[in-house]
């Protein structure tokens, strides 16, 4: 999803604000989202937290521009709940007093490829050159880009597909080096991007 | 819209009319998020590499298997990969599409990691932004910037610095921080 979550290399934004000794959680209800991510995810198999990412995604993208990062937790994990019928958008708002803006429709998740192809560590690799609109853990910064196979991880549920729900098949990721210049024409010198991704996403050279 | 900690509550009250949260399942997860992930345990697995070097070469092939001797293991700690710094590269940590973290040993990410300009700028001006943090490496130094987009978690494995000689583990990892463990400080003999 080319959405605006999607933000390496985005221009415009301006220096990293760092606090002293920040606190794990600035307020008490802060910790709310992210133990429900869990009872969501692990107690109940209500979603997956490829789906939790991918709600996230699917705010409105203002909304998700305007909030903070446990504002989108609460969002995401209650966006969930309200589609899989867990609750109801009208019983939140009624609770809280208020408007509570969730997510927007999802679409259909995508299966990953068949047959498999295999990549090894040394290879030169291309990322795919097309677009989809549902979760991609692919970010646009790579999207028909060339890299160097440096590792290969384990198989892990293809994101594309869990983050919609949907049978997930198992297949390895693959730890992919890019030179920053090549990613970007004004990157740092001497830099390089490395990016997790799954088999799916990538093709032979 | 309503304020976020009322919305955040609206939806705890919810789940919790219908009885889906299980008794003490929010109390318990926070306290796994804010005592037991903790950056000191990244802190003392570094320091175990620096001073075993049989430990050293197993968190490098295998980094969930030598978290793991320390109990360090859990939710986003499922596949481990150890970063190793040398004087010549610099392994940075972000995950520009949302906050991924490798919790167990690196605790729940600070806000900065979470933040529109980290997740932004650190991929494409690795040097300025490092700099801007108070890290400021020479252009003969690789940056490598490694974007957390599928299931493994990173940890950097910093450089021992000189100075340290003879230190034991306890204090070795005193001056491992989570922001060295994220790759954009250098632990310090002299903090
Ligand atoms: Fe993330």
């Amino acid at each position: 999803m080319d959405g605006v979550h999607d933000l390496g290399g985005v221009n415009g934004f301006g220096a990293v604000e760092l606090e002293s000794n920040e606190p794990v959680f600035h307020e008490d209800w802060e910790p709310i989202g992210y133990a429900l991510i869990f009872v969501g995810a692990a107690d109940l198999n209500a979603f997956t937290i490829d789906e939790l990412r991918h709600a996230i995604e699917r705010m409105e993208p203002r909304h998700y521009l305007t909030s903070t990062y446990y504002e989108r937790i609460v969002t995401g994990v209650a966006a969930l709940f309200v589609e899989k019928g867990y609750v109801t958008h009208e019983e939140l708002e009624r609770r809280a007093g208020g408007r509570f803006p969730l997510a927007r429709p999802v679409t259909p998740g995508e299966p990953a490829r068949e047959p498999s192809i295999s990549f090894a560590p040394g290879e030169t690799v291309q990322v795919r050159k097309d677009h989809f609109r549902g979760h991609s853990r692919m970010p646009k910064y790579v999207r028909g880009k060339r890299g160097v196979v440096l590792h290969q991880a384990p198989r892990f549920p293809y994101a594309s597909a869990a983050g919609h729900g949907i049978e997930a098949k198992h297949e390895p990721t693959y730890h992919v080096k890019f030179d920053a210049k090549d990613l970007w024409s004004d990157a740092a010198e001497n830099s390089t991007v490395v990016v997790d991704l799954w088999e799916s996403y990538l093709e032979k050279v | 819209m309503a304020p976020i900690a009322r919305r955040a509550h609206a939806l705890k009250e919810a789940l919790d009319r219908k009885k889906l949260i299980p008794e003490g399942f929010i109390e318990n997860f926070t306290k796994l998020m804010e005592v037991d992930w903790d950056p000191a345990n990244g802190a003392r697995v570094v320091a175990r590499a620096w001073v075993d070097p049989a430990f050293r070469t197993l968190l490098i092939k295998d980094g969930t298997r030598a978290c793991e001797q320390f109990g360090y293991t859990g939710p986003q700690g499922e596949y481990i990969v150890a970063l190793e710094n040398t004087p010549t590269l610099q392994n940075v940590i972000v995950c520009t599409l949302c906050s991924c973290t490798a919790w167990p040993v690196l605790g729940l990410p600070p806000d900065w990691y979470k933040s529109f300009e980290y997740r932004s700028r650190v991929v494409r001006e690795s040097r300025s932004v490092l700099r801007e943090m108070g890290l400021d490496l020479p252009e003969s130094v690789e940056i490598k910037v490694w974007d957390t987009t599928a299931e493994t978690r990173y940890m950097v494995l910093p450089f021992r610095p000189a100075g340290t000689e003879g230190w034991s583990e306890e204090k070795l990892a005193s001056i491992v921080t989570k922001d060295v463990l994220i790759g954009v400080a250098r632990p310090l003999a002299n903090a």
